[in-house]
């Protein structure tokens, strides 16, 4: 339970809820178990001495106390969901809150699949084990002691039964759920093995039946369906023990009982309503055990999901803003590398030694295979991974010393991938600037080339997108991304070969307009098309984490053998035609 | 029982595989109950005898559990009074024997039931796999994977643990009740409906309140699900976020969601787990009306200290099933609901079977011709427009055109993943919707952009596209895909396993793996889709060799982006808008200055210093 108690710290502002709350159950608990005692009363007092008013005066004492004790448990249950409601919320806002402060490297290591799975489905599984910790794990403890101690008092003789029985029943359940463990542990791996085929079979459907390939994968299937189906039918069954244990265990002790205090009444030092009341403390604690047991299972799969959870509270973001971090105001956008290495777990491609000097306003091309460092060099800018060593600069500053916010204000990035939001074409747009005119908008729409197939659209800017609204193109989904990214006229602006899926003739043109809107801004273009990189004042070439050699298309063609290679190799061999 | 109710989605008790995962936010009652159960009943109607012994179990059980109170109330009566030691040694033996044989039945039935359910959920899952392979791709294409994906797996997974779990303590529970009832009655008609009365408040109540859940509920699923697209959304695009700086934004709409929730939730949850404190006053009131009327009786001489004893054990034994059929009703109604989405899938039509006399095709030369061929992916909206064109036998075909074109279409078409609206597709003269589609398939072999690897060794990803080819085959195809030298650097050589979708070979590797492919399928017509995405140049040079090779002696569609690939073809084929706007090679292309020349051009648009030599010499070499 390490996990989970580490979680403590969330129900902290809740605390007096959190004592109130099994105060209650006490009373609840405490009512259902006096209600034998009474009943021992009715049988030994009120039948035995044939005398009515006893009867009539304890059963209706018995509605009484049913009542007070149903106050109790209604209350324990307001609070128990008033206050994991309140945990559920208050960790998933702290969860949310934290993945908004960690950097891209800390992105990169979590994944966004988890992250999603974490902030959802783990935080339900905590907080409903938080729930049923303060009612059923707060309940059943206090029901199995409560009847035990009743059970000693009602009869001290009988209770020897207890000493037997509860030792056995204890080893019993621990052998049963020590078995089942790595059982459930190989079901959970055999799901995965699954998932993983019926997600392969979705992904590569045209290739499965372009080779034809069904028989084939659905025979693989089988196998894999059948190996889940044993593997969980022998689980179960190790768990189908503990049940029909436990109800044999009680069962014996009410013969026991029976046997027992069948001869002590007739010696005459036992009363048969005690009997009666000691047959039922045993069935409290039987459905005790039994609640206890299944709720464990339960609460230990909410730990592992409170671990998950914890991994992101403990993670720290990479990139924080020093102390004396500055703000920085409409910088002119010289940007220059001293000296740059980077280096990330070997999950990003690294970088050695960057050192090149780039004036306000002018357009960088950076080209180089994949995987020689491209976009690793272009994240350093608005510090989305920091150097490892060397400074990266604007203005003469050093990043580094600049507040992120402000950083980013000036610098707009295109991601590789066109990631838009759901809700208007319009609010996508300015989501970098909330408050563009509708000018503004059309404008930034216009030069990205964006403009003509948003107003095709019945509602032209206020179409909606996403899950309920229309689906773009991989094209239309990149054009709307590059004029999120110029309406905020940034100072610095990188696209990060954000025009792959637009046809040549619109990518051109989408350059020559980009050159008017954004004139002044310092421009850093990732690109696999030889077109774009000759516009540019300026190509570094990358190769292999280091930039072999800078300069203009000319100089580069007689410096560098690898721009060389790449430009024949695009033009005699496999130039990137549509 | 008194836990549990919380959960609307359901199971409590032992983890079958990850049971609660995926089931938020979705909607919680089946449209028709009845429709999703009796389809269900189906699957269970194959496990007949198992379910036959469990339900014979499931009465034996019951029927044993009875008789452990009716034995306790005659020992009471019968031999504590009277003093009799005999007796009283017969009947606890009694006991102890019925004790061992119910421990037993319940074992039994536990361990049978986990067969049925397990065997039901595998049937399923094996029907549901195959019919997602008889689906039209129109469907599979439509439908975003994830969503398919929770169907197959999440919504499966909840009926088997309702299977295991709820279905029994159903049955359980009314033979409970019923036993109960009748044993009751039997041994004394005026308490028992002293004691019965408990049976009809119970149910009262439970209506009652599942009223107020059922609307606060969805208000809670509703407000869920709308937080829960809202942070996979902002995750998704947190990288956006950033690069924008709106994460206090984020923060701020992410709390007024959560906040809803919370306020929702609460209601929702409150009005549904104040049933368990109501169900144990219910329990008590029982107990107490026994007791007291009990007693009651008792003093007037209609009823004995056994019989209440009995009776006690009764209520408190067996009203908790009374309480589990009103809890487990949420659980089996969203099970159904999931089962009901299963199902929903199998409904689906399935693509139109090969005709029974359908020819098959054999070993093909490759003369492939498109006729006045028309085809949209919605009846209104046409993508292709009266295609029309030719390949001859060997040929290398371009097709050539920007995006949404309609050049996917056109191998869509032909490999029938989709079937034309109007028109005709012939190869060697045959109609291929009058052909048997696997053998089709198996004339054209296809070499994709994104390269589909599945998580197994190198060796099984190549043989793939020949299922009985040997080891030696199969390298031999890897040697001619130029991908042998790379794979045998690989960690475990031909016996690398691939982690899903071939994550750890690089796109350029992926693709040469599928050539490799390709060569051991060795097909009579190859339909290609060159890549868009970079590749280092060694790598490149590699697939180019591999290609060539490929191609030899096939007729080929190639959708091309490579310079080379284009001028070598012997047909360029300029799609647009659903048409062949021009046709011919490279030298005559460029002369008409037409589509395919601006296209050529706007490459290099905008440099003076290069643009030049391209018009002049039209051609390098």
């Amino acid at each position: 339970m390490g996990s989970l108690r580490k979680l403590i710290r969330f129900l902290q502002p809740y605390w007096k809820l959190i004592l109130l709350s099994p105060l209650l159950m006490l009373v609840e608990v405490a009512m259902d178990l006096v209600q034998p005692r009474l009943m021992q009363r009715i049988v030994d007092v009120g039948i035995a001495r044939l005398h009515m008013a006893v009867v009539v005066r304890t059963g209706l004492l018995m509605v009484g106390l049913a009542l007070v004790g149903f106050l109790g448990g209604a209350g324990n249950t307001v609070f128990a969901v008033e206050v994991s409601q309140g945990f559920g919320a208050d960790l998933r806002r702290e969860l949310f809150r934290k993945v908004q402060s960690l950097s891209f490297g800390n992105l990169d290591d979590l994944g966004t699949g988890q992250l999603v799975t974490r902030l959802t489905n783990d935080v339900t599984q905590v907080q409903e084990s938080v729930l049923i910790m303060l009612r059923i794990l707060v309940r059943a403890p206090l029901m199995l002691t409560g009847s035990i101690f009743m059970a000693v008092i009602t009869s001290p003789k009988l209770s020897f039964l207890l000493l037997i029985l509860g030792p056995l029943v204890v080893m019993v359940l621990a052998w049963a759920f020590k078995r089942a463990n790595p059982l459930f542990t190989g079901v959970q791996s055999r799901l995965d093995r699954l998932n993983t085929v019926m997600q392969e079979n979705l992904a590569g459907i045209r290739l499965i039946r372009a080779f034809v390939r069904k028989d084939h994968e659905i025979h693989r299937f089988g196998e894999v369906n059948d190996n889940l189906m044993d593997q969980t039918i022998r689980a179960v069954r190790t768990l189908a023990v503990v049940m029909p244990f436990m109800m044999l265990a009680l069962n014996l002790g009410i013969v026991g009982v029976i046997w027992f205090g069948g001869l002590q009444v007739m010696k005459g030092t036992l009363k048969a309503g005690q009997i009666m009341a000691f047959v039922n403390y045993i069935l409290h604690m039987l459905f005790s055990l039994i609640m206890v047991s299944m709720l464990l299972i339960r609460v230990s799969r909410a730990e592992a999901s409170a671990g998950r959870i914890m991994e992101i509270l403990n993670k720290e973001p990479e990139v924080t803003d020093r102390p004396d971090a500055v703000d920085i105001f409409s910088p002119r956008g010289k940007v220059v590398f001293e000296h740059v290495c980077f280096n990330y777990n070997g999950n990003s491609q690294g970088l050695r030694d960057i050192n090149f000097t780039v004036e306000p306003g002018q357009t960088v091309a950076i080209i180089g295979a994949t995987g020689s460092g491209k976009s690793s060099l272009v994240h350093l800018l608005p510090r989305f991974y920091d150097a490892t060593e060397g400074r990266v600069m604007i203005d003469g500053v050093d990043v580094r010393d600049i507040k992120q916010e402000s950083l980013r204000k000036h610098i707009s990035i295109t991601l590789q991938e066109a990631i838009l939001f759901s809700g208007t074409i319009r609010e996508n747009i300015c989501y970098g600037r909330p408050e563009a005119t509708e000018e503004e908008i059309i404008e930034a729409a216009r030069a990205a080339q964006a403009h003509e197939f948003i107003t095709e659209f019945p509602a032209g800017y206020d179409t909606v997108l996403g899950e309920r609204g229309i689906n773009l193109s991989g094209g239309q989904k990149q054009r709307l991304a590059l004029a999120r990214a110029i309406i905020t006229k940034p100072s610095i602006l990188i696209l990060d070969d954000s025009t792959s899926a637009v046809d040549i003739e619109t990518e051109a043109n989408i350059h020559d307009a980009l050159i008017k809107f954004i004139k002044g801004c310092t421009c850093f273009i990732i690109t696999q098309r030889l077109g774009t990189v000759l516009r540019a004042d300026k190509i570094l070439v990358l190769d292999n984490g280091t930039v072999t050699n800078e300069g203009t298309h000319q100089e580069l063609l007689i410096l560098s053998p690898i721009y060389r290679e790449i430009y024949e190799s695009q033009l005699g061999n496999g130039a990137n035609f549509v | 029982m008194t836990w549990n109710k919380s959960s609307h989605q359901g199971n409590f008790g032992f983890p079958i595989g990850p049971g609660a995962h995926g089931m938020i936010g979705r909607g919680q009652k089946a449209k028709d109950t009845r429709a999703a159960m009796r389809r269900v009943g189906v699957y269970l109607k194959r496990q007949q005898i198992r379910l036959m012994a469990v339900v014979f179990l499931l009465g034996a059980t019951t029927g044993f559990a009875l008789l452990g109170p009716f034995l306790m109330g005659r020992a009471i009566d019968e031999y504590f009074i009277i003093g009799n030691l005999k007796g009283l040694a017969r009947i606890s033996l009694l006991m102890l024997l019925v004790s061992v044989i119910t421990a037993l039945t319940t074992w039994l039935q536990t361990s049978v039931m986990a067969g049925v359910a397990q065997r039901v959920v595998r049937d399923i899952r094996n029907d549901l796999f195959a019919k997602v392979h008889t689906l039209p791709l129109r469907f599979i294409d439509r439908h975003p994977h994830g969503e398919l994906m929770s169907r197959l797996s999440n919504d499966v997974e909840n009926i088997s643990v309702i299977l295991n779990e709820s279905v029994t303590q159903l049955i359980a529970g009314v033979l409970a009740l019923i036993g109960v009832t009748v044993t009751m009655l039997c041994l004394n008609l005026r308490l028992a409906i002293v004691s019965l009365f408990t049976i009809p408040l119970m149910v009262f109540l439970t209506r009652w309140i599942s009223t107020h859940t059922l609307e606060g509920f969805r208000d809670q699923q509703q407000r869920l699900g709308v937080l829960n697209s809202f942070i996979e959304e902002t995750v998704t695009g947190e990288r956006v976020v950033k690069a924008y700086g709106r994460e206090q934004d984020m923060l701020e709409d992410f709390e007024r969601l959560n906040r809803n929730l919370q306020a929702a939730a609460g209601k929702a949850q409150i009005y549904a787990l104040i049933l368990g404190p109501l169900t144990n006053l219910v329990n008590n009131l029982g107990f107490a009306a026994v007791a007291g009327a009990g007693g009651w009786m008792a003093v007037k001489g209609l009823a004995t200290i056994g019989t209440i004893a009995s009776f006690l054990s009764y209520s408190q034994q067996f009203g908790r099933p009374l309480n589990q059929v009103a809890h487990l009703y949420n659980a089996v109604q969203s099970a159904l609901a999931g089962a009901e989405r299963v199902f929903e899938i199998t409904d689906e039509k399935s693509e139109p079977a090969d005709a029974p006399d359908a020819p098959l095709l054999q070993k093909v030369r490759g003369e492939v011709i498109f006729n006045k061929v028309w085809f949209g992916y919605r009846k209104d909206t046409p993508v292709i427009q009266g295609f029309t064109m030719q390949a001859k036998p060997g040929q290398t075909l371009a097709l050539v055109g920007p995006t949404g074109a309609g050049k996917t279409t056109i191998v869509n078409l032909l490999m029938r993943f989709y079937d034309i609206d109007s028109g005709k597709i012939t190869i060697d003269g045959q109609d291929i919707r009058n052909l048997q589609k696997a053998s089709l398939r198996r004339q054209l072999g296809i070499v994709l952009q994104d390269t589909f690897l599945i998580s197994d060794s190198v060796m099984e990803n190549i043989r793939y596209g020949k299922l009985n080819a040997n080891d030696q085959e199969v390298i031999a195809a890897a040697e001619l895909a130029n991908a042998d030298q790379f794979i045998r650097r690989l960690p475990k050589g031909y016996h690398t396993i691939l982690s899903e979708r071939g994550g750890n070979l690089s796109q350029g590797q992926r693709q040469l793996l599928a050539i490799a492919r390709a060569i051991l399928a060795d097909p009579g017509i190859l339909i290609l889709d060159e890549a868009t995405s970079s590749v280092d140049t060694r790598t490149e040079i590699h697939i180019q060799q591999a290609l060539l090779r490929l191609m030899q002696g096939r007729t080929c569609f190639v959708i091309a982006h490579r310079l080379s690939t284009i001028r070598n073809a012997d047909q360029i084929l300029v799609i647009n808008g659903g048409r062949i706007i021009e046709q011919g090679n490279h030298q005559n292309l460029l002369a008409l200055r037409g589509f395919y020349c601006r296209l050529y051009m706007s490459q290099f648009k905008g440099h003076r210093d290069f643009s030049l030599p391209v018009i002049d010499n039209g051609n390098y070499s």
